[in-house]
């Protein structure tokens, strides 16, 4: 039996700059089909008016420039071509993008932050982030998403020849938020790459942080965790493309859900081109459903198209809380609300344990614990 | 001076009668042997005591000092003065064994302890326990040897100071040395004040170290013969064949 050429899977297959390129989604799409369009305030089908207010802030330590551009600089659709609607929409309505860049072999003292603050659901607003982290230059970004949006985006991160990213998304909206984002990153021969997306507020979000390689020996690891509670939908669309040889990736994404119609959707695909021998991946989606009514769908894939991978698997589980952690603790006299609580923050808390800045885990940390708290 | 009074006990699990009426009262100051076949059903009683919720309650009450603890929920038992060392401790993947133990003891005492007392307790309960300081670290029971849950289990025992003490086969899978330890852990909760003791266990070793006041002979899910601690040398010597004859 020989591999095929090309992925079965024809979910990644298009990509444009184009909006007329894409058809207005109608549910029914494989792109689609979890999320509950009628909810996404008309960022899909053209008719949501850029009327909102989202302020963009971007504090950056010395060394890092951080520039607000029209839409006809060079850096901007570089790495990454709109792979959906809505993609597509949000690049396509963008009046300036923010271009953060980091030198050459830069290793600036202290984080980068984005912080994206919604003055209100009523309006739309469209951005686009690039940020380009110069060959051997180290950085952290922090994105934080506060207040009420209804907002598409693309973020670009291009990760130089031997240069290290860690970017930190933290999607702590109010309940009526509408959010849909891509996050795409691109490194370059022997670049690192780590993400760590935390959702927890708004209606509806849907992300898709997704990787390609344009060079040997890339390290893509893909963390998230989120918090799901009654009528939420959060959706997470991982895609990592392998198309170079001896690159990694990992993804490990962990969520809790409680209450009714509380809705999480995991989509992890990994596609290992012909070229990309001695690939080397794992993807992980773990939920954890508290309460009855909430509903989890967990869909990894996994297509390999070479013969020679140094590693690849997936794994999805879905499960309640364990009676026997419970009963353990509250033999202890720990009521049971305490209990229920400790054993979903040490679920959640192993993958933020991850994060290696202590201010930013323990930022994402009291994030999980107000979300706990609720 | 505290009083675990257990009357006509009846509990089934998954329909399935286990325990069909047991009668033990525990007085502080006592130590209780439980010694029984397996599939007797003495885990049976020390989880139907502490509230598991596989097991219902068909019959009987359990009064500790006149409290119908089958009223109260597990947490509420514990806080009583309940505590059940278990068989097989369980592994709690995420909780820190400081973070637990914090949490349990301010659950307990009904405040938060003093850090830096409590970070001195726990420091010299492992020490007497011979429990290496990074277990405080590391997640609950996760990875632990069977020898290292017991020990932990003790370790509980001592930072909560219970009234009475249920320790189901903790003396199970430990080497000499361990035996030693975690009886020493059990005699120095004996002495500590107004404490009872329900042990249970297969064998006699550990009754060398923890020296029981009364014996009582477990089968087919109710207490069959009753002594004092030369019960224990009877069993040791004759196994239990007779009183599992009697019960088929
Ligand atoms: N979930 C269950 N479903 C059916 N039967 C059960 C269940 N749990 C326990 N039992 C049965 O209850 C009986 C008593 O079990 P228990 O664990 O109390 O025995 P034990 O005396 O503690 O045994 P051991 O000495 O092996 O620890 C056994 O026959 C066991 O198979
Ligand atoms: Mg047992």
């Amino acid at each position: 039996m020989g591999l095929n050429e090309k992925p079965l899977s024809t979910l990644h297959e298009k990509a444009s700059y184009d909006l007329a390129d894409f058809d207005v989604p109608t549910g029914r799409e494989e792109a689609w089909r979890f999320t509950p369009l009628s909810r996404l305030k008309g960022l899909h089908s053209g008719k949501a008016e850029a009327t909102g207010q989202l302020v963009v802030q971007a504090f950056t330590p010395s060394g890092v420039s951080a520039e607000w551009v029209g839409r006809e600089d060079p850096r901007i659709g570089r790495a990454y071509v709109p792979a959906d609607r809505v993609s597509a929409q949000a690049y396509n309505a963008f009046e300036k993008a923010l271009v953060i860049t980091v030198p050459k072999e830069a290793t600036p003292d202290g984080h980068i932050t984005v912080e994206l603050r919604g003055g209100g659901a009523d309006g739309a607003s469209y951005g686009h982030i690039v940020v380009v982290v110069e060959p051997l230059a180290e950085a952290v970004v922090v994105i934080e998403h506060q207040g009420s949006a209804v907002y598409a985006d693309n973020i670009e991160f291009v990760v130089g020849d031997g240069a290290s990213l860690k970017v930190v998304s933290l999607q702590d909206w109010e309940d009526d938020a509408v959010h849909v984002s891509h996050h795409h990153a691109q490194l370059a021969k022997d670049a690192t790459f780590r993400s760590f997306v935390v959702t927890l507020g708004g209606d509806l979000v849907r992300l898709s942080p997704s990787v390609s390689y344009t060079g040997p020996g890339g390290d893509a690891d893909l963390a998230g965790v989120y918090f799901v509670d009654a009528g939420q939908h959060l959706e997470h669309r991982l895609l990592v493309d392998h198309s170079q040889p001896h690159c990694k990736s990992n993804v490990d994404y962990r969520g809790a859900l409680q209450g009714e119609d509380a809705h999480a959707v995991w989509i992890g695909d990994v596609i290992i081109r012909v070229e990309a021998e001695g690939t080397d991946t794992y993807e992980l989606n773990r939920n954890l459903i508290l309460t009855d009514g909430a509903r989890a769908d967990s869909v990894p894939n996994l297509e390999i198209l070479t013969g020679e991978v140094a590693g690849a698997g997936h794994a999805s589980t879905s499960g309640r809380l364990d009676d026997e952690h419970i009963f353990y603790l509250q033999a202890r006299g720990i009521p049971f609300d305490e209990a229920r609580r400790l054993v979903i923050r040490g679920f959640l808390g192993q993958l933020i344990e991850r994060i290696e800045i202590e201010e930013i885990r323990e930022r994402v940390m009291s994030a999980v614990e107000a979300e706990l708290a609720r | 001076m505290s009083t675990l009074e257990i009357r006509d006990l009846q509990v089934a699990v998954e329909d399935k009668e286990i325990l069909r009426g047991v009668n033990l009262t525990v007085r502080s100051g006592e130590t209780h042997a439980i010694m029984g076949p397996n599939g007797s059903g003495k885990s049976t009683l020390a989880y139907a005591i502490a509230g598991h919720p596989k097991y219902t309650i068909t019959g009987g009450q359990v009064l500790l000092d006149g409290v119908d603890l089958l009223e109260l929920s597990v947490d509420e038992r514990a806080r009583a003065g309940l505590f059940l060392a278990m068989q097989y401790p369980v592994e709690v993947p995420g909780v820190s064994v400081s973070n637990f133990l914090r949490s349990a003891v301010t659950a307990v005492r009904g405040e938060a302890p003093k850090l830096r007392e409590f970070a001195k307790d726990l420091k010299n309960g492992m020490d007497a326990l011979s429990i290496d300081a990074a277990f405080a670290q590391r997640n609950l029971n996760e990875g632990f040897s069977g020898g290292e849950k017991k020990r932990h289990e003790i370790l509980q025992l001592e930072l909560l100071k219970p009234k009475i003490a249920v320790l189901d086969e903790t003396d199970s899978g430990l080497d000499v040395d361990a035996l030693r330890v975690v009886s020493e852990g059990i005699n120095r909760f004996r002495a500590s004040g107004d404490t009872g003791v329900l042990l249970i266990t297969h064998y006699t070793r550990i009754l060398r170290y923890v020296k029981p006041d009364f014996v009582h002979v477990f089968a087919g899910g109710r207490i069959v013969e009753e002594g004092g601690p030369e019960l224990a040398d009877k069993l040791e010597s004759e196994g239990y064949e007779q009183y599992t004859k009697a019960t088929a």
